[in-house]
């Protein structure tokens, strides 16, 4: 594939993140952050998003197995995820952690397991698209191209 | 972006700034959003260390103030600052957006609220405010 081609590429897939709600308008302003003295400025959060998000995802997971569940514990975890999805724009994830933040409210251990569910999924899917734009990114690069914003 | 005048004879013209967020994340884009603008800046992950680093003599002309916190929450922190006589810019910044819950904030002292996440064009209203 040549660079033109590339470069479409990225852009109709960037298109179509924000099309499906995988990312909001809260991800542009975290590229018009990026620039030629902070070029990974994007990488760099998205990446502490991953890793911050893959510690919640196992503190909830604990959690919810316990006997007897900790839902002031298990709000404050939902708490963290939905405010640093909310931050990358990774909309569809912090949407699964409002409803999971109601049933923490009700104490309602049912749907708090299935939001637990859900927002694995959602994470797991905008991750992989997000990791799968970085990579058109970098193939871009390495081909002597710029990205185009 | 230079604060002239309030600090007169400082020798740097750099406004400073701490954030105050218990969010990795958060606390990322809000010091790179502060960079990006020419403003010094340091970060704190709760409301006891945001008082702690007051205590210990430091100064900021803005204070980007988060609301849910451990160990000392947001509207704590800020009454304990302005018992302190501290008289910076304080702006809360969080996903709260209920009635009630903003004015309690507002009334523990703040000069200033803006709904999470943070944004150029919501930072620049901030500043404003501390120059206008």
């Amino acid at each position: 594939m040549d660079l033109a081609q590339l470069q479409r590429q990225l852009v109709d897939y960037k298109t179509s993140l924000y099309h499906e709600d995988f990312l909001d308008e809260q991800f542009t302003q975290l590229q018009e952050l990026q620039d030629e003295n902070n070029p990974d400025f994007v990488v760099e959060v998205v990446s502490l998003f991953f890793e911050d998000s893959d510690r919640l995802l196992n503190e909830l997971t604990k959690a919810l197995e316990q006997q007897s569940v900790d839902f002031k514990s298990v709000d404050a975890h939902v708490h963290q995820l939905k405010g640093s999805s909310s931050s990358i724009g990774a909309q569809r994830v912090q949407k699964v952690c409002i409803a999971f933040r109601n049933y923490c409210e009700e104490q309602n251990v049912e749907g708090c397991l299935k939001c637990l569910q859900q927002v694995r999924h959602e994470y797991s899917l905008v991750k992989t698209k997000l990791e799968f734009m970085f990579q058109l990114q970098q193939q871009i690069l390495s081909a002597g191209g710029s990205i185009p914003m | 972006m230079a604060a002239q005048g309030r600090h007169g004879g400082r020798k740097s013209n750099k406004m400073t700034a701490l954030v105050v967020d218990d969010n990795m994340v958060n606390q990322t884009i809000h010091h790179r959003l502060l960079d990006n603008l020419g403003i010094e800046n340091e970060a704190v992950s709760n409301g006891k260390e945001a008082v702690d680093i007051h205590c210990s003599g430091k100064t900021f002309d803005l204070i980007l103030m988060d609301m849910d916190m451990p160990v000392m929450n947001g509207i704590e922190a800020t009454r304990k600052l302005r018992e302190m006589g501290i008289r910076s810019m304080i702006a809360g910044v969080s996903t709260r957006s209920m009635e009630r819950e903003v004015q309690e904030f507002m009334e523990a002292g703040l000069d200033d609220y803006q709904v999470k996440p943070l944004t150029v064009s919501k930072l620049i209203s901030i500043i404003h405010k501390i120059n206008g």
